[in-house]
């Protein structure tokens, strides 16, 4: 891998492999809310918050512990799980926007924690983190995620989960633990999470609190909505347009975040469901590899 | 000491409140968690700040500009970024639009007024009363009275005006109130406008109280306002006030006794725990899924 990482940063200008391990980070992570939100409908608006558990567990496995990568990429996104899980106990009795509040408080809460957190040396952030991720481990992972992401959603538990969206009290008269599919549903977005975390710790070698606040949470959500709610290749989509966007509006210099906000709002009035929300792949499976012959109509 | 922390907090919950009744309002009629509600609070602040500085007002005639200032800025929200998505799709979507109207705002302030905080000058002589051991401001005493009096005078045009009234048929079933013939857009458009209002009077009074804005208030500011709102039941006006008091003392109450470096996980804290035990909030009604 290291040597197709040299090839890489010869060919590659350093500026666009920095985008695209973002972009690859960011997709393991989105990728992660998909599950929980787009998939199964549990509004969480603090999926930074698992992301920052995942990022600093790893980090302090790294440095302290001395652990291999692996282990503390591994070690973060399980941690991040276990507080997925903790979060998801509300769900059984919370649902809807008291849920999203949850979710909300629980990561300013974890933002505060590590404001305060020796370890994590408090406000100041945690530096000297060993630089691991690289382009090639980012999409390696990212990859396996997105296959994973697939056979899940195709399995007998993403079944289960779009059933729990479309209408949870069906889903239930169907025979479906609903109560452990939310918990198991928010446990997976929190295990991804933890893994983009620690992915980003290791690449940026810094992490801070702020870092990982309320906006950050935000934007994952932006991208799973805006890329079409339960949809792979559009939380994919979002992910993308919505890592570049930043990125080709640095053109305009201090009004990027004008036009961001901006570019929200109008996608959101032409595409209400998202850029793929709408498309049924199906249809255009069907539609490609028709064999009828069509004639022009008389 | 213990009534002091008190009356601070009540201070403090009484803004907390005069922002959440906006977002409970807008909640309880379409659903949508408004979160550019936060900016429109932080707007309010430094129209007040304009009127004050520049045009040398008397600050409640500000507070008033102020409001009316929100008023519209808030149907223009409503007009432009809501209204053209209601219907179309999912309420996640108005929330996305919601979030890109509240960047878009905040960043336009920052562009204007530079992201450092601005100080309110002077606006008249405080004096502290000594009640006993108690010491309480003019400046506490004006707050606690004016939000008071908003919220009486809310109170006053939900139960008793006509378009209050059109309100509460709205808030119950949104389609059958259309089917009566009340125009339910225009009913959105005046909910938007009240609760704005509501929003930069508590904008100007945090501004005045705290002696100073910046663009990015309207964050924290709107997400402990929407928690105040949901431990109070969202979509009950009652619950909105009850919320915003109850928030605003524990954590003053919390700093004071707690932890000050905590001050922001407190209120959260509170707020989860209150709604796993009670997950409707104080005030609001328990809804029975029917299939």
């Amino acid at each position: 891998m290291n040597i197709m990482d040299a090839l890489l940063s010869q060919y590659i200008d350093a500026y666009y492999l920095h985008i695209m391990v973002l972009i690859g980070i960011n997709i393991i992570l989105a990728l992660g809310l998909n599950i929980t939100t787009g998939v199964t409908g549990q509004l969480s608006m603090g999926h930074a918050g698992f992301m920052s558990i995942g990022a600093y567990t790893a980090a302090i496995l790294s440095i302290h512990m001395g652990l291999p990568f692996w282990g503390s990429l591994l070690g973060g996104a399980t941690a991040a799980a276990g507080f997925g899980f903790l979060l998801g106990l509300p769900t059984l009795r919370l649902e809807g926007d008291y849920l999203a509040m949850i979710t909300i408080g629980f990561a300013e809460i974890i933002r505060v924690f590590f404001l305060n957190f020796e370890p994590g040396g408090k406000a100041l952030g945690l530096s000297g983190i060993p630089e691991h991720t690289t382009f090639s481990v980012v999409w390696m992972i990212a990859i396996v995620v997105i296959v994973l992401n697939v056979k899940l959603l195709h399995s007998r538990i993403g079944r289960s989960f779009y059933a729990i969206r479309e209408n949870e009290i069906a889903a239930e008269a169907a025979g479906i633990n609903t109560t452990r599919l939310k918990v198991l549903s928010f446990m997976v977005g929190a295990f991804l999470a933890g893994l983009g975390g620690g992915l980003y710790a290791h690449y940026m070698t810094y992490i801070a609190p702020q870092d990982f606040g309320f906006m950050k949470s935000i934007e994952f959500l932006n991208m799973v909505v805006l890329g079409g709610m339960g949809s792979i290749p559009g939380t994919i989509l979002g992910t993308v347009v919505l890592t570049l966007a930043p990125e080709m509006l640095r053109i305009v210099a201090e009004y990027r975040l004008l036009f961001y906000g901006a570019m929200l709002v109008i996608l959101m009035i032409f595409r209400p469901n998202g850029l793929l929300g709408d498309v049924r792949w199906y249809d255009i499976k069907k539609r490609w590899f028709s064999k009828e012959v069509k004639t022009w109509e008389s | 000491m213990f009534i002091e922390q008190l009356v601070n907090g009540l201070t403090l919950g009484s803004t907390y409140a005069l922002i959440a009744l906006g977002y409970t309002m807008v909640y309880g009629i379409i659903q949508l968690i408004n979160f550019a509600h936060g900016e429109i609070y932080m707007f309010g602040a430094f129209a007040g700040l304009l009127l004050v500085s520049v045009f040398g007002l008397n600050i409640f005639v500000a507070l008033i500009g102020a409001m009316v200032f929100c008023m519209f800025l808030g149907m223009l929200i409503e007009r432009i970024a809501y209204r053209p998505i209601r219907g179309k799709s999912s309420r996640l979507s108005a929330l996305i639009s919601a979030i890109g109207v509240s960047i878009f705002l905040s960043t336009l302030m920052a562009l204007i007024r530079g992201t450092n905080t601005t100080r309110y000058p002077e606006i008249m002589k405080i004096h502290t009363y000594h009640l006993g051991s108690l010491d309480l401001s003019s400046l506490q005493i004006i707050i606690l009275v004016v939000s008071a009096l908003l919220m009486v005078g809310l109170q006053l045009l939900i139960q008793k005006t006509r378009i209050g009234k059109a309100m509460r048929a709205c808030s119950q079933d949104l389609e059958a109130a259309s089917l009566m013939g009340i125009n339910a857009n225009r009913v959105i458009s005046y909910t938007f406008a009240i609760g704005s209002a509501l929003a930069a009077a508590g904008g100007v009074m945090v501004g005045v109280y705290y002696n100073a804005v910046w663009p990015y208030m309207g964050t924290m500011a709107g997400l402990k306002a929407f928690a105040a709102a949901v431990l109070g039941g969202i979509g009950s006006i009652p619950g909105a006030m009850i919320g915003g008091l109850t928030l605003g003392v524990l954590e003053i109450l919390g700093v004071a006794y707690l932890s000050s470096s905590y001050k922001d996980a407190i209120a959260f804290g509170i707020l989860i725990l209150v709604l796993i035990l009670r997950p409707q909030g104080i005030m609001g009604k328990k809804i029975t899924k029917k299939v």
